[in-house]
Order: C-alpha cells, then sequence, then structure tokens
C-alpha cells in the first residue's frame, strides 16, 4: 500500500495539528446575545432644532475639548479622535419650511461590524447595547474603520500610542442608572431614550399615526441589521448627512459566511492533497513497493 | 543538487572568511561591493531608514497620508495583501513539486521558497510598520483572541505559515552550515510541511479577500463580491507561477558566473511547463471574476469609468497573460512567456491594490494618494528583500548548479 505507517502518522500530525487551530468561530455567535431591555435612542429630528447642547453635554461627559460654539452649517462635519457627535444641517427643509439637523454618532449596531472584526476584541458589543472599546488591547490594525459602514471609529494619527475614539454610548453613565449626556442635555425630546423594543414601537406609532408626516421609514431599523440609534424625520433621511449605501442586513454574517470555509479546508485539504500524492507515487513506480521518502531530495 | 561534504574550515577567522565574505579577503569583499547595483540600494535605504525613524518617533500621522476615512494605505495594499499573494511561489511549486509529483520544478524550488519566506518576513515587517501599536501584534494571539474576525484567522496562517516556510528553507541553510544529521532530521518531515503549508496558505490568501467581503458599500460592485475569498486564492497561484519565473530568471542572469553549467538546468523546460499551468490558471480566474459579475447582476457598471479600468485589469492582466502563456507553451517561446509572467504578476497587484486601495471607498471625493515617506519605506522594505535574497543566494546552496565555494580554485 503506497501509504505506510510513518506517512500516515505524519499525516494525521498535519490534520490534526491544523485542524487543532483556533477556529474562527460563527462571527455572530461570539457577539453577546442583546438583552430584551437593550438600550437605544429614537432621534425625531422633526424635534432637533440644531442647538448642538447634545454636542457640548458630550464634550464635557466624555473630558473632551469644548466644539466651536459657532459653527457653519453649510458644510458637513464629521465626528473626529476628539468628538464623538456632531450635529448637521441636512440638505432639504421639510414641509413647513424649516432647516432640518440630524445628529451623528456611533450607531452601537446590533450586530456591529467592527466587534466581529476586531482581532482582539477590543471593541465589544455589551448586552445592554453600547460598543465599548478597550483601549489596552487594540493594537492599531484599523480594520475596525475599513469595515464599519458609517464610518464611526476615528484613530489618532498624531499620536505615538495611538488608539480608536468614538461615542461609548455614555456606558457608564448607563450603568449607574443614567441616560446618556447628550440625551439629557436636549432640551427638545429630539433625543428619547429607553429599550430598542419599545422606542421601534414608539416610531412606528409616530409615523402611522402621522401619515404625510413623517416618512415611512426608521432609520437604524433594519441598517446594518438595525442599530440602536433610530432616526425618524419628515424629510428624506438620506438628505440628512445619515450614511448612505446601509445594507439591510448584518455585516458580520457577511464575515461569518465569508469564514464558513474554513473548517472545511483544514479539514479536507490534508487528506486531499495526501491522497493526490500518493497517487502521483504509484503512478511514477507502478507495483513498486513503499518508499522511503530521502529519494525525493536532490 | 548533489554536493560534497567536505572538511570544515580549520579556524573561525576562515570560516567567517569562506561563509560571509564569499572566500575573499574581508577588504576585497568589501570593495567588490561597490557596484552601481549597490549604490542604488544604498541610496534607497539612505532615504528610507530615515522615514522608518521618523514614523516609530513621530507616529502614523507625521510620516504618511493616512486619515479617518482611508485607514488603509500604501502599506497595507502593497507590503501587507500584495506582499502575500506574490509570496505565492512557495506553496505552489512545492505542492506542484511534492503533492503532484512534478520533479520537473525540482530545480526552481528552493528559492520559490525562499522567495516565498523572504516575502512573508517582509509582510510582518510592513505590518510592524502600519500597525498603530505593533509591540501588541501577540495579543491575538495570546490575550484576547477575537475569534470572529477574518485577521484572526489571517494572523494565526501567517504566524504558522513563517515557521513552515522557516523548516522548508532550513535545508539549505543546514547544508550550507554543514549541519547534516540535523538536515536529515528535517528532511523527514517534508511532506507533512508541504501539505500543512499548501493548506495554511489556501486559508489566509483566500482570507485576505475575506478581509472586503465585509465592506459592500465602501468597494466598487465592480470588485465586490461575496466570492472575493476564491478570487483570491485562485489569483494567488497565478501570482505565484509569474513570480517562480521572473525570479528563476533573474537569478539565473544574476548569478549566472557562479553557477556550475554541468549542472544542465532546464529552466526552459521549467519556465514553459509553469506558464502551462498559468494558461489554465488564469483563464480560470477571469471565468469566475465573470461569474461574480454575473451574479452581482451589475453588467450596468460596464459602460463607465470604472468599468473600463475593471475591463483593463481583466482583459489586459488577466486574459492577455493567459493567452499569451498558451502561445509560449506552443511556440516553446520562452521568452513570450516571462512576458506573459510580468503581465501575470502586475495583473495581480492590480487587483490587490484595486480591492484594497483604488477601488474601495470609491464614493469618496477625496482620494488617498500615499506621501512620499510611505513609498520609501515601501521602497526600503522591499530592497531589504532583495539584498537579503541576494545575499543568502550568493552563499547558500539554493539555486541549482551552486557551486560550493570550497570548489573554487
Amino acid at each position: 500500500m503506497p501509504l505506510d505507517r510513518r506517512k500516515l502518522l505524519k499525516l494525521a500530525a498535519a490534520a490534526g495539528a491544523t485542524a487543532a487551530l483556533p477556529g474562527p468561530g460563527g462571527a455572530r455567535a461570539a457577539l453577546s446575545r442583546p438583552s430584551k431591555d437593550a438600550r437605544a435612542v429614537l432621534v425625531d429630528t422633526t424635534n432637533c432644532v440644531g442647538c448642538r447642547s447634545c454636542e457640548m453635554a458630550c464634550s464635557e461627559a466624555n473630558k473632551l475639548p469644548e466644539p466651536a460654539s459657532d459653527v457653519d452649517f453649510e458644510s458637513a462635519r464629521a465626528t473626529g479622535p476628539n468628538q464623538f457627535t456632531v450635529v448637521n444641517k441636512g440638505a432639504v427643509k421639510s414641509p413647513a419650511g424649516d432647516d432640518r439637523f440630524a445628529k451623528t454618532q456611533c450607531m452601537h449596531c446590533v450586530e456591529p461590524a467592527c466587534a466581529a472584526g476586531c482581532v482582539v476584541r477590543a471593541l465589544e458589543k455589551t448586552e445592554n447595547g453600547p460598543v465599548i472599546y478597550h483601549a489596552n488591547r487594540c493594537l492599531g490594525c484599523r480594520y475596525c474603520m475599513v469595515a464599519c459602514p458609517f464610518g464611526v471609529p476615528k484613530y489618532e494619527y498624531g499620536k505615538a500610542a495611538p488608539i480608536v475614539r468614538k461615542c461609548t454610548f455614555c456606558a457608564e453613565r448607563q450603568a449607574a442608572g443614567k441616560p446618556p449626556a447628550c440625551v439629557e442635555a436636549c432640551p427638545n425630546e429630539a433625543l428619547v431614550f429607553g429599550s430598542r423594543a419599545e422606542l421601534l414601537v414608539e416610531a412606528k406609532k409616530r409615523v402611522y399615526a402621522n401619515p404625510g408626516k413623517y416618512v415611512p421609514h426608521i432609520y437604524g431599523e433594519e441598517e446594518a441589521g438595525g442599530t440602536s440609534w433610530l432616526y425618524i424625520s419628515d424629510v428624506p433621511l438620506e438628505s440628512l448627512r445619515l450614511p448612505g449605501l446601509i445594507e439591510q442586513r448584518s455585516y458580520p454574517e457577511m464575515a461569518e459566511r465569508a469564514l464558513s470555509g474554513v473548517p472545511f479546508v483544514i479539514t479536507l485539504w490534508p487528506p486531499f492533497l495526501v491522497g493526490l500524492w500518493a497517487m502521483s507515487k504509484r503512478r511514477k513506480a507502478p507495483g513498486a513497493g513503499p518508499r522511503t521518502e530521502e529519494e525525493h531530495h536532490e | 543538487m548533489s554536493e560534497q561534504v567536505l572538511a570544515r574550515p580549520d579556524s573561525a577567522a576562515a570560516w567567517v572568511r569562506e561563509k560571509l565574505f564569499l572566500g575573499l579577503e574581508p577588504r576585497t569583499y568589501v570593495r567588490s561591493l561597490l557596484t552601481p547595483a549597490n549604490l542604488v540600494i544604498a541610496a534607497i535605504l539612505a532615504a528610507g531608514l530615515p522615514c522608518l525613524v521618523l514614523r516609530f518617533a513621530k507616529g502614523l500621522g507625521a510620516v504618511s497620508n493616512l486619515s479617518q476615512s482611508y485607514p488603509w494605505g500604501l502599506w497595507v495594499a502593497f507590503d501587507v495583501v500584495s506582499g502575500v499573494a506574490l509570496a505565492a511561489g512557495g506553496y505552489t511549486v512545492a505542492c506542484a513539486v511534492f503533492v503532484f509529483g512534478q520533479k520537473l520544478y525540482l530545480p526552481v524550488l528552493r528559492a520559490a521558497i525562499l522567495t516565498g519566506f523572504l516575502g512573508y518576513v517582509l509582510v510582518l515587517l510592513g505590518l510592524l510598520v502600519d500597525l498603530g501599536q505593533p509591540w501588541r501584534l501577540p495579543y491575538q494571539f495570546f490575550l484576547t483572541p477575537g475569534t470572529t474576525a477574518v485577521m484572526y484567522e489571517v494572523g494565526w496562517c501567517v504566524f504558522l505559515y513563517l515557521i513552515v516556510l522557516a523548516l522548508e528553507f532550513a535545508p539549505a541553510a543546514l547544508e550550507w552550515l554543514g549541519l547534516d544529521r540535523l538536515r536529515k532530521l528535517l528532511g523527514g518531515l517534508t511532506t507533512g510541511i508541504i501539505v500543512l503549508g499548501v493548506t495554511l496558505s489556501t486559508l489566509h490568501q483566500s482570507s485576505l479577500g475575506a478581509f472586503f467581503v465585509m465592506t459592500p458599500g465602501k468597494l466598487h460592485p465592480l470588485w465586490y463580491s461575496p466570492f472575493l475569498p476564491v478570487f483570491f486564492f485562485i489569483s494567488s497561484i497565478a501570482a505565484g507561477i509569474g513570480m517562480v519565473i521572473f525570479e528563476s530568471w533573474v537569478s539565473h542572469h544574476a548569478f549566472d558566473s557562479r553557477l556550475d553549467r554541468k549542472a544542465h538546468v532546464d529552466l526552459d523546460g521549467i519556465t514553459l511547463g509553469l506558464s502551462k499551468a498559468g494558461a489554465i490558471v488564469l483563464f480560470a480566474y477571469f471565468f469566475i471574476r465573470l461569474q461574480g459579475l454575473a451574479a452581482s447582476g451589475r453588467w450596468d457598471l460596464l459602460p463607465t469609468g470604472w468599468g473600463a479600468w475593471w475591463g483593463f485589469e481583466m482583459l489586459v492582466l488577466v486574459l492577455l497573460p493567459s493567452f499569451l502563456f498558451a502561445a509560449a507553451v506552443r511556440r516553446l517561446d520562452v521568452r513570450l512567456a516571462r512576458a506573459a509572467a510580468v503581465l501575470t504578476v502586475l495583473g495581480v497587484l492590480v487587483n490587490r491594490f484595486n480591492v484594497s486601495l483604488i477601488a474601495f471607498n470609491w464614493t469618496l471625493p477625496n482620494r488617498y494618494v500615499p506621501a512620499l515617506a510611505e513609498v520609501l519605506i515601501s521602497l526600503t522594505l522591499v530592497t531589504l528583500g532583495v539584498v537579503i535574497f541576494r545575499w543568502i543566494v550568493g552563499r547558500m546552496p539554493v539555486l541549482p548548479g551552486h557551486v560550493d565555494l570550497r570548489h573554487h580554485s
């Protein structure tokens, strides 16, 4: 038989070694199962007047530099390493002729691409909603920035030991029973804090109870498989400078599918390759007995 | 690749002179280094090494045009993503020789493995340059592994594969050092190591494509596909074939004076044999890319600027070299085969750049252009690779017909 005991042991070792590799688990399995009570925020932009109190409160709560008091709303601003949320003016006025504004920040997705893609679990989805960041784990590969469809994570390119910076959903305040700083600061109830399930119901209530007022879409309900920040408005949501081209399905699920072939390659390639090797040896010397492989060299 | 085992040199100084200085007196050796090629190399290193120092002293922002919208730039696109593809010659030739039993390619195997090994070392160096906190690289293995991450799988595979490549190359190094018992011990592991190497390569070559499966909105639809891992894997085989043809041609030319002509290596036969495989792989790759387009249904994007660029990549850099390889085999035209090999490697490079950089963030108005320091650092890393390759090939029995210096009069 072409495979002698030594070959078989080596094959088993090779297959075993590769199969014993810590395999990638289901991309979603490692993400915390969201609790039924997971927190979310409903952003009703019909109530937002662009006062930017949320920006001020956020910078205070996170000990960030104070944002400029006056901004030119003509150009859209992005968040940055030292500003976790910005309010932008929409390109379209409301039917009544008012300007519309929308606050952007981390969406704290139900199944975040950043957390699924993080090689050291520096980004982690907690079961209460916030996607938190462990600066002491991050090695700065910046894949979270590549993966996030909303372009949220920002990087400290100027530092010698840089870290990723983004909205924390005030996880610590939430743990102490308080709402996020931005929600607390909003003077006009544009931001409502509560459980995602309840806020979705509230959003739908507002949309369906006011036909013709609201655009019949809740941005964040299905975007990226669902996010913790939900937006409703009476103007097209794309006009509010919210990121477009967001898939209406989970991003980690895409990666999981791409990685699904890995266990098969690990277990099937070695026997397949050894089979080919055995066949090619037999073809070279039909009827010959098993040989040592030292003859292969030189 | 037969060599007699000769007696060891009788003193440390003689060993150094023979092993390191090519048998020359130190002063003669140093003077022999003053060639035009080495002056170019020195110039590149003189420009690039300060950039490297600056990168670690002042941070990424000081030397690169990386930004919040472009977190991945030249170093990821070239040194990491392209580097892995271009180092694929190691596993493709090893597979051809040991799994498929194609002994024809044995003479180019060691050089292919060395190219692969140095290629992956350069990938690692590029990664260390690009990471924000590179000293934390081991965290993914020992501290808080993110097992759902594509990068986790890539990290483990590349780590293990570097060990495999080192073991695959070790016989040549051990022969050079005269450590024959250790060398014989390693010889017994070959098939297992090769099988492991091909498996690991399949995994991480495809996983580099998997990085971008999670970015459908950012990557242009003509390049985006859930089948990116398959595309990357198949094209890595083509890249490996192209690189081995190119590298064997350059090495034999560069080291011609130092090789024993009586070694009688059928480089032409090897080149044409590889061309046959290249023609088939590229043809298959062209069609699966086309299938990817059919699956996405975005034929409407072909008559656009991006479509023209995609068409160029597919027709001129994938389909054309496939036909050229086939023609070269039919006409026994080695020069044509080498031209096809260059186009193939270029095609894989262009594809990797497209997916990770050019067609990525295609909707953004501001384009990323690498800073001069980024280019110099990448160039420095490649130059270091070439220098080390040359150093090793000049001394260790890598090329067939390698003449042991002790035979020189």
